[in-house]
């Protein structure tokens, strides 16, 4: 009977496919990576490792970071997995909120006043029955990423960076740009703006940073979501590759897209002369915030305005967001496992290769004491 | 249909002139030629997405798929800027998530089929085929947050495999309805009154005659509902989020498929990371023509013709 | 023949030699497993209607609470901040976008889908036609997110001359005004051609159905009057596929206003505080583009609800413009008993 034979042909297609579900592997510790497996297994003590899976969610900015060392921390603890879906800062947050991952990253700290009717910490204490704390663990300088033809070397000034966020200034041979940088022959392409479409805390700490910079020429209050000119494109991911396929292109972007991409980065003019992009002169900047947490809740509170000599301006402290006490122990252990790797200084030094800049030393000790609080 | 066609070009060779239409002048016979030129010009036309898109994702991520490794590996462990790694992870998810859809989807569309075609008279009848059609038309971004609403918001669950299963059911049921009413349609009236005359009852009619002369139609509708719904992307997006490992439990945890794992790494600059993209694309493409190929030669083996 | 767009104008219609449409006998025993049987087969059918129903349902519920906090007014306000103290948000923009893009995709898809149906069932010598058929069903195969990485990465690229020799030739016409911002492949109008090729292929099918339909004494008829080829398609199966073309075009205006993946992937938003401009040389974003966009920023409920909004207006669209597709197709059963 043809049918019959129907069915058994759809059996064996799906005991076939089901054959294909059965064998795949995770294992890609292959000869690339081998020795440092080797090497790190051995140093590994069982307290270091878990088998399992940690999932987190959030800000974009730090998803390079954390791909890196959640790569490096499944390569040294074979079954530890550690996932990361960078949909955004406030995303992050509401699904933490929400009890649907373990913790969140997140551009900027939880919030202590209200909107919408509710406190972001006090919903984040009920979620977790326990305070939740704010860990600095990335340090990400926003880089004004540029795309433009013949030009290798740009300076802008808080003032003159407003202006053409604005949309006041238009083309990149305007007098105002060729006036802060002698020398550099820049062509008269018009300005092409990309800013994240999404809500984003990148987007809230480079407006934080013009208002605090030059508020006489950016007159919107610092936000999510953007209030000024040009195009908008979704996550970091977006805004870089717009401003790599197009000429004229400028974006504000966490650096390590910057970099991926190929992109300009503006050196940044704060008033004590232009300032390169750099781990040093970040780590520089970051060393002047101030801890507005108490005790081991470290949100910090950066210096935009900041005049110090050699020190870059416009930085971006992504937090993980983390249980103090959570509900789960043992799910406790295994986020104070990975995040004590995180706060190493081995895997600190691997995402400053790929764009970020490490912790300054008074804050990594502190971040390290919170995380050994974490139970 | 091809006896028609045929008969066409017979009588339209014979160019009999009439006075309906004048003689066959000049400007009409370039009309003509002129309007057969056009529907060959638009037929191409139409092909030159199917072919660049086809062409760009092989030359761009063919490479990709000869490796083994991308069909035994995970993404575990890999970053944007590494090269290795398989898409087994996304491709067993995409397989499980399209196999509990079916599973879901298939009992549902093929009752209400028979009911239509079977027992539906009157009000309901008209409604439920109403219904069908509104379902056939929304958005799955709509049906997405409709699962959303329901499963996260309402129930408090988490995000998982089985709830994209369910916003891919909504997307499914309205074509295995109408792919198995239309087939239950062909089953002669005659073989159901043969059965009722032997005194078989009703249901059993439909299951041991009706269901079976029209099964590989029915086959046929499932496969092509099937290769619709792996390809959505929306309700992946808001209810299945990416992981880089294998994951096949629908009820914890997150669970890969391969259009998140585009979704995850479109705008990635970073070589490794825009290869595995259009792998995954084309790994994706060649499951869904292979369904619809598949449906296509279950559809010949049908007992009743359109 | 089952189409993959799973939608059928044919199985409405009487069959070719005039029987009317087969209905549902009322053979039954009244046994137990009859009664199960029938009643699981009516489970199923009401199991849709509810869940049409709690579709409505659960988006309204979950909407109405966001509307009465809404300070703007939701269908004239452009404003777009759903949240925080003072919650404003209109669909202006939202509606401007999908509107325009899904009418530029059936400009282009409905007349060239009627050619290749036409070539397909009128033209195409008889080895051709059903591979040319499978073809062109083909490119519905083609997940919605390729085609947007597609666009993209590949095809936007092409696009930047046709956006500046039109806006050139054209720009003069506010409607196609163009000064280079957003990017060619992040424009209105690459993303509704973007969105014509993946509704041709349901405006194929169902075109091409209706003309397989087409009584061949209509078409003996004309070529027996001696009218050339395009004569007789023109005064027998155009006029009879009329009502098929015209829900074959509802149909596939309905996909393209709720097509999600591609238009999101190559459209780029715009600020509200921008001028509201009417070039299809513009950006923006649609209900469903916004919506995946956002997804992930859902953090309450207020903010929830404004997009649940957004997404019943898409919900309300798509089943009008369906509705309406639908009702033509039963004024044509009508037409031809």
């Amino acid at each position: 009977m043809k049918i019959q034979r129907l069915g058994a042909m759809a059996s064996l297609a799906l005991v076939g496919s089901i054959a294909l579900a059965g064998c795949g592997s995770d294992n890609n510790t292959g000869s690339d990576t081998g020795e440092t497996a080797a090497s790190a297994t051995g140093a590994a003590s069982s307290d270091d490792c878990f088998d399992g899976t940690l999932n987190a969610e959030g800000s974009s900015a730090q998803k390079n970071a954390f791909e890196e060392v959640g790569a490096k921390f499944s390569a040294k603890c074979t079954g530890a997995t550690v996932n990361y879906n960078p949909s955004g800062s406030g995303a992050g947050i509401k699904q933490f909120l929400a009890g649907q991952v373990d913790f969140a990253g997140s551009d900027s700290a939880l919030k202590t006043v209200e909107k919408d009717g509710k406190v972001e910490a006090d919903e984040a204490a009920k979620a977790c029955g326990s305070p939740a704390w704010n860990l600095p663990m990335v340090t990400g300088p926003i880089a004004v990423a540029y795309n433009v033809k013949g030009v290798d070397k740009l300076t802008l000034t808080p003032a003159v960076t407003a202006d053409i966020f604005q949309g006041k200034i238009t083309t990149w041979n305007d007098p105002k740009i060729a006036a802060i940088n002698s020398g550099v022959n820049l062509p008269a392409t018009a300005i092409k703006v990309f800013f994240r479409s999404d809500e984003s805390g990148t987007t809230e700490n480079f407006t934080k940073y013009l208002k605090a910079a030059a508020e006489a020429n950016w007159p919107g209050e610092p936000a999510k979501t953007w209030d000024g000119k040009g195009e908008g494109k979704a996550k970091s991911a977006g805004v870089a590759e717009g401003v790599k396929s197009t000429d004229g292109g400028i974006t504000y972007v966490e650096w390590s897209y910057a970099k991926d991409n190929d992109l300009g980065v503006a050196a940044i003019d704060n008033g004590a002369g232009a300032v390169q992009l750099s781990s040093e002169s970040v780590g520089k900047a970051v060393a002047t915030a101030k801890q507005t947490g108490t005790g081991n809740d470290l949100a910090l509170k950066l210096d935009y305005a900041t005049k110090e000599a050699g020190a870059y301006p416009i930085n971006l402290v992504t937090y993980e967001i983390v249980c103090s006490k959570g509900k789960d122990p043992q799910k406790q252990k295994n986020i104070k496992a990975f995040l004590t790797y995180f706060g190493s200084e081995e895997a600190q030094k691997a995402i400053e290769e790929i764009g970020y800049a490490p912790l300054p030393t008074e804050v990594q000790t502190k971040v390290e004491a919170a995380i050994d609080a974490i139970s | 249909m091809s006896t028609l066609s045929t008969a066409d070009e017979a009588v339209a060779t014979r160019t009999v002139a009439s006075d309906a239409f004048g003689r066959k002048s000049g400007a009409r016979a370039v009309k003509d030629q002129l309007a057969r030129a056009l529907m060959w010009g638009a037929f191409l036309v139409a092909l030159i997405p199917l072919v660049w898109i086809l062409g760009a994702t092989i030359v761009k991520g063919g490479h990709m798929l000869v490796d083994a490794d991308w069909w035994g590996k995970s993404q575990a462990g890999i970053t944007a800027r590494r090269e290795g790694g398989g898409a087994v992870h996304a491709i067993q998810g995409t397989l499980i998530q399209a196999g509990v859809t079916a599973l879901i989807s298939v009992p549902i569309g093929v009752l209400t089929a028979v009911y239509l075609v079977e027992y539906g008279r009157g009000r309901l009848a008209k409604a439920v085929s109403f219904m069908v059609d509104i379902l056939t038309g929304i958005p799955s971004i709509v049906a997405a947050l409709f699962i959303y609403a329901l499963w996260v918001t309402t129930l408090g669950f988490q995000r998982v495999g089985f709830a994209v299963c369910l916003a891919l059911t909504m997307l499914m049921i309205p074509t295995v309805v109408r792919s198995t009413e239309e087939m239950l349609k062909l089953v002669p009236n005659e073989l159901r009154e043969a059965a009722y005359a032997l005194g078989v009852p009703k249901w059993k009619t439909i299951m041991k005659v009706v269901i079976p002369t029209s099964f590989s139609g029915i086959i046929t509708g499932v496969l092509l509902g099937l290769a619709r719904v792996m390809g959505e992307t929306a309700p992946l997006i808001i209810l299945g989020p990416y992981t880089a490992v294998i994951a096949t439990n629908l009820f914890g945890g997150l669970m890969p498929t391969l259009p998140t794992m585009i979704y995850q790494n479109y705008s990635e600059a970073n070589q490794p990371a825009i290869d595995r993209t259009w792998g995954a694309a084309l790994t994706l493409i060649l499951i869904i023509f292979l369904l619809n190929l598949l449906g296509r030669f279950a559809g010949r083996f049908s007992k009743v013709k359109s | 023949m089952p189409t993959i767009t799973g939608r059928s104008a044919v199985d409405e219609l009487p069959s070719a030699d005039g029987r009317p449409p087969l209905e549902a006998d009322t053979a039954t025993t009244g046994r137990l497993g009859d009664r199960i049987f029938g009643g699981l087969a009516m489970g199923s059918g009401i199991l849709v209607i509810t869940l049409v129903a709690l579709v409505g349902l659960f988006l309204v519920a979950q909407a109405v609470p966001s509307l009465l906090n809404n300070n703007a007014n939701f269908l004239t306000s452009r404003e777009w901040v759903p949240s925080g103290a003072d919650p404003r948000f209109g669909i202006v923009d939202l509606l401007w976008a999908t509107i325009i893009t899904s009418i530029l995709a059936m400009l282009i898809a409905v007349p060239l889908g009627v050619a290749v149906a036409l070539f397909i069932t009128q033209y195409a010598p008889q080895w051709l036609s059903k591979p040319a058929a499978t073809l062109v069903d083909l490119l519905a195969a083609v997940p919605s997110i390729v085609y947007g990485f597609w666009g993209l990465k590949i095809a936007g690229d092409y696009f930047k001359p046709v956006a500046e020799a039109t806006s050139s030739v054209l720009g003069w016409i506010p409607f196609f005004r163009w000064d280079g911002t957003p990017s060619a492949k992040s424009t209105l109008a690459f993303a509704g051609i973007i969105l014509a090729v993946m509704i041709l292929p349901i405006v194929t099918a169902i075109s091409r159905e209706v003309f397989a339909q087409v009584p061949i004494t209509h078409k003996e008829g004309a070529l027996a009057l001696g009218a050339t080829k395009w004569e007789m398609i023109r005064v027998a199966v155009l006029p009879f596929g009329k009502p098929g073309i015209i829900s074959a075009a509802m149909l596939g205006l309905g996909r393209a206003l709720g097509e999600t993946l591609a238009v999101t992937l190559l459209l780029s938003a715009l600020n509200t505080s921008d001028a509201f401009s009417f070039s299809v040389f513009g950006g923006g974003e649609t209900f469903a583009s916004r919506i995946a966009n956002d997804a992930g920023e859902f953090d309450s409920a207020q903010k929830t609800g404004a997009y649940i909004a957004a997404g019943l207006v898409l919900f309300i669209l798509t089943f009008i413009v369906n509705a309406a597709a639908r009702v033509v197709i039963e004024r044509r059963k009508a037409f031809s008993e």
